[in-house]
C-alpha cells in the first residue's frame, strides 16, 4: 500500500471512532442535564401553555421515548444524512450550522490569520533580540494577555470601541433593523471588527510565546553558531536559518489550534452576540436543543481534525526529514 | 610576524548558582599561541581543557556571558569586537565538528554557496565540490542524507570557498578511520601549502604530530609547552613539560607509559603555584610558590620550573 494511502485510511477510521464517541458522550452527557428542554423553549409563558399542551409538544419532538431509542433513531436517520431539526430555530440543522458557520468562519479566520502572523513576528523579534528591551517588552505583554480571560478582553474592547468612543458597533452580525439585501460587506465586517480583536489577542501570546521559544532553542543551535562563524548575522541569519526552521513548526501549531480558536469564539461571540457557531452552541445547550448541539458538536469535531489533520500533512510535505523516507525527494 | 598572536588569553563566564550567588568559572586561564600563514598548528589537549572555546573566541561568537582577558592579534593588530565581526566568514573560518552544524532544513549546496565570498558562489561551489569528491547529486541533498563524510566534505568546502586565510579546525578527526583522518589532514596540508595558517583543535596527539608543524599543548586551561611537531619522538626526550611526556608516554605506539599521577586531576583553585603541583612527579617546593613563567626554548616555550 502506498504511503498516502495508508495514512488517508488510517486517518479515515481515527475519524470515525472520533465521532462515534464524541457523539455517545455528548448524548450521554445531555440525557443527564437538568435542563428540561420543553420548559427552556416555552421559557416566560410557562403559565399561559396547559400541560397537555406541553406533553403534545414533548411528543413531537420525540421526548417522550427512552433515550437509548432516541439516540438509535438520530443515529440512523444521521447516517442517512439527515441531521434532524433544531428544536430552537424550526429549521433543519443542516441549514443552521451552514447558515452560523459563514459569519463564523471569517471570525475565525481573521483572528487565526491576525494572531497567526502578529504572533509569529512579536516571537521573532523577541528572540533575535533575547535578553533587549525589546524582548522584554513583548514577553511583559504576552504574559500579561496570557493570565487575562479573554472574554474580559472582550469587554474592555466593547466598552472602549463600542461604548466610549462609538467607533464600532457593541454587537450582532449585522445592523439591527436593516432589511437583509441593504447588509453591505462594510457592515458585516464593521460588525466583525471586534470580535475578531478579541479573539486573536487571546491567541497572540500563546503563538508569540512559542514562537520566541522555538527561535531561541534554534539561535542556540550548532547550525546557528556555524552560520554566525561563516559571518552570517541579524535579517540575514533571520532568514536563512531561523525562519526556515521555525516556520514549519509554527503553522503546524496554528493548525493545531483550531480547538483553542474554537472554544474562544464561543466566548467572544457571546460577549458580542454575534451570530456563530459558538453563539448557537451556548444556545442549543443551554435550551436543550439536543439535535442542534448534536449536529454542533460534531461538526466542531470535524473542524478540530480538519486543523490537526492538515497540520499532518504540512509536515509530510514540506519537512525533508520526513518527506525523504519514503520517496527519496532529491529533485523535487 | 605571526598572523595571529593569542597572548595570555584568559575566558570566563559569569553564572548564576542558585539564586543570587554570582559564580565565575575559568575553563581557559592562560593560553599562549601563534599562527604563522603556510603552517598548521595544533591545539592540543584532553577534552575540557577548554580548547574548543580558543575557537570561538578568535571569531567573537562566545555567548554573552562570556568575559575575555588578554589579547588576540590578527595581523599585528588587536581583534576588536567589530573587526571579528568583518573577518567571520570572510579571513577567518571555522570548520565545525559534526554533521550537527548544517542547517537541517537547507540543501546542501545552499550551505556551501552562503560561506562563498568573492565570486560566483554557484561556480565556487561546483569547483569546491570537485575538488573535494562530492558528486553533483549532494548538492541536493539535505544534511540528514549525507553519511558522515560528505558532511565532513561539505563542511571543507564551505571553508575552501569562503577563500579565508585562516582556517581553524575544530577536533577535525575524533572517531574517524585511519585513512578518513588522514585525508582530512591531507586537505589542511593544501591549504597550509597555499599559505594559509590552519589551527587544528584536537585532542587527538597522534593526528597532530603526523599533521601539524608547530604543536601547543594545553591542560586545565593553561598552554604548558609550544614546541614543533617533531620534537614529539622517541621517548620524547626533546619535550621539556611532563604534562607534555606524560600526553606523549600514554599513547598506545609508545608503551601506554601511564605516570603514576593523574594530570586530569588538576586544582582549579586560584592562588599561587603551578596548578599541577599536586600532580606532577617532579613538584619541587619552588612550584607550590610560583607560578612558572614562560620560559623560551630554542624553538619553542614551556612553562615550567623544572624544565
Ligand atoms: S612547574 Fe613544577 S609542578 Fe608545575 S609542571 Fe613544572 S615541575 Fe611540575
Amino acid at each position: 500500500m502506498p504511503g498516502w494511502l495508508k495514512f488517508a485510511f488510517g486517518k479515515s477510521v481515527r475519524l470515525a471512532a472520533l465521532l462515534a464517541a464524541v457523539s455517545i458522550i455528548t448524548f450521554v452527557l445531555i440525557s443527564f442535564s437538568p435542563v428540561d428542554p420543553v420548559r427552556a423553549y416555552i421559557g416566560a409563558d410557562m403559565m399561559t401553555v396547559g400541560a397537555e399542551q406541553r406533553l403534545d409538544i414533548a411528543v413531537y419532538w420525540g421526548l417522550d421515548q427512552p433515550p437509548l431509542e432516541r439516540f438509535l433513531k438520530w443515529v440512523s436517520s444521521m447516517i442517512q444524512g439527515d441531521f434532524g431539526s433544531s428544536m430552537i430555530y424550526r429549521e433543519p440543522v443542516a441549514g443552521v450550522i451552514a447558515e452560523r458557520f459563514w459569519y463564523s468562519l471569517s471570525l475565525m479566520a481573521a483572528a487565526w490569520l491576525l494572531s497567526g502572523l502578529i504572533g509569529f513576528a512579536a516571537g521573532s523579534a523577541a528572540a533575535m533580540n533575547r535578553g533587549g528591551w525589546l524582548d522584554r517588552v513583548i514577553q511583559w505583554v504576552c504574559y500579561t494577555i496570557a493570565s487575562t480571560p479573554s472574554f474580559w478582553i472582550g469587554m474592555l474592547l466593547l466598552m472602549v470601541f463600542a461604548v466610549w468612543l462609538g467607533w464600532l458597533p457593541a454587537g450582532l452580525g449585522v445592523p439591527a433593523g436593516v432589511a437583509a439585501e441593504q447588509v453591505t460587506i462594510a457592515d458585516r465586517i464593521r460588525h466583525m471588527v471586534l470580535p475578531a480583536a478579541a479573539l486573536s489577542i487571546a491567541g497572540i501570546s500563546a503563538v508569540a510565546l512559542h514562537t520566541r521559544q522555538k527561535l531561541i532553542d534554534i539561535l542556540d543551535s550548532d547550525f546557528v553558531l556555524y552560520a554566525r562563524a561563516k559571518g552570517e548575522r541579524g535579517w540575514q541569519l533571520y532568514r536563512n536559518h531561523g525562519l526556515r526552521n521555525i516556520a514549519l513548526p509554527a503553522m503546524t501549531l496554528q493548525l493545531a489550534s483550531f480547538s483553542e480558536l474554537f472554544g474562544g469564539a464561543v466566548l467572544a461571540e457571546q460577549v458580542f452576540t454575534y451570530p456563530g457557531l459558538g453563539h448557537a452552541t451556548v444556545e442549543a445547550g443551554l435550551r436543550g436543543d439536543v439535535p442542534l448541539l448534536m449536529g454542533l458538536v460534531l461538526f466542531s469535531t470535524l473542524f478540530v481534525f480538519t486543523g490537526n489533520t492538515a497540520a499532518d500533512v504540512l509536515y509530510r510535505l514540506v519537512d525533508p526529514r520526513i518527506r525523504g523516507h519514503e520517496n527519496d525527494s532529491r529533485n523535487v | 610576524m605571526s598572523l595571529l598572536q593569542v597572548e595570555n588569553l584568559s575566558i570566563s563566564f559569569a553564572r548564576y548558582a542558585g539564586w543570587l550567588r554570582r559564580e565565575i568559572i575559568m575553563p581557559v586561564r592562560q593560553l599562549d599561541l601563534a599562527l604563522q600563514a603556510g603552517e598548521i598548528t595544533a591545539l592540543v589537549g584532553a577534552s575540557g581543557s577548554g580548547k574548543s572555546l580558543l575557537a570561538h573566541a578568535i571569531l567573537g561568537i562566545l555567548p554573552a556571558n562570556a568575559s575575555l582577558g588578554g589579547s588576540i592579534l590578527y595581523k599585528g593588530e588587536k581583534l576588536t569586537a567589530a573587526r571579528q565581526a568583518k573577518l567571520r566568514g570572510k579571513d577567518i573560518m571555522l570548520v565545525p565538528q559534526s554533521v550537527t552544524y548544517l542547517d537541517p532544513l537547507m540543501r546542501s549546496g545552499a550551505q556551501v554557496c552562503l560561506a562563498a565570498r568573492g565570486g560566483d558562489p554557484r561556480k565556487l561551489q561546483r569547483a569546491a565540490f570537485r575538488r573535494y569528491r562530492l558528486d553533483n547529486e549532494v548538492e541536493q541533498m539535505y544534511p540528514h542524507q549525507l553519511s558522515g563524510g560528505m558532511a565532513r566534505r561539505i563542511m571543507a568546502a564551505s571553508a575552501f570557498v569562503s577563500g579565508a586565510c585562516m582556517i581553524i579546525a575544530d577536533e577535525p578527526t575524533p572517531g574517524m578511520q585511519a585513512e578518513d583522518a588522514a585525508e582530512t589532514m591531507k586537505w589542511f596540508r593544501e591549504l597550509a601549502d597555499q599559505g594559509h595558517a590552519v589551527l587544528l583543535i584536537t585532542h587527538d596527539l597522534e593526528a597532530a604530530v603526523a599533521g601539524a608543524d608547530r604543536i601547543a599543548v594545553m591542560n586545565a586551561g593553561m598552554t604548558v609547552e609550544w614546541l614543533p611537531a617533531s620534537h614529539f619522538s622517541d621517548k620524547g626526550e626533546r619535550l621539556q613539560h611532563p604534562y607534555s611526556r606524560a600526553l606523549w608516554n600514554s599513547l598506545p605506539a609508545n608503551g601506554f607509559y601511564v605516570p603514576q599521577s593523574d594530570w586530569r586531576a588538576v586544582s582549579s583553585r586560584e592562588g599561587p603555584g603551578c596548578p599541577f603541583a599536586s600532580c606532577c612527579e617532579l613538584a619541587a617546593a619552588i612550584c607550590r610558590e610560583e607560578q612558572p613563567g614562560m620560559r623560551e626554548g630554542e624553538r619553542g616555550w614551556v612553562r615550567c620550573h623544572a624544565s
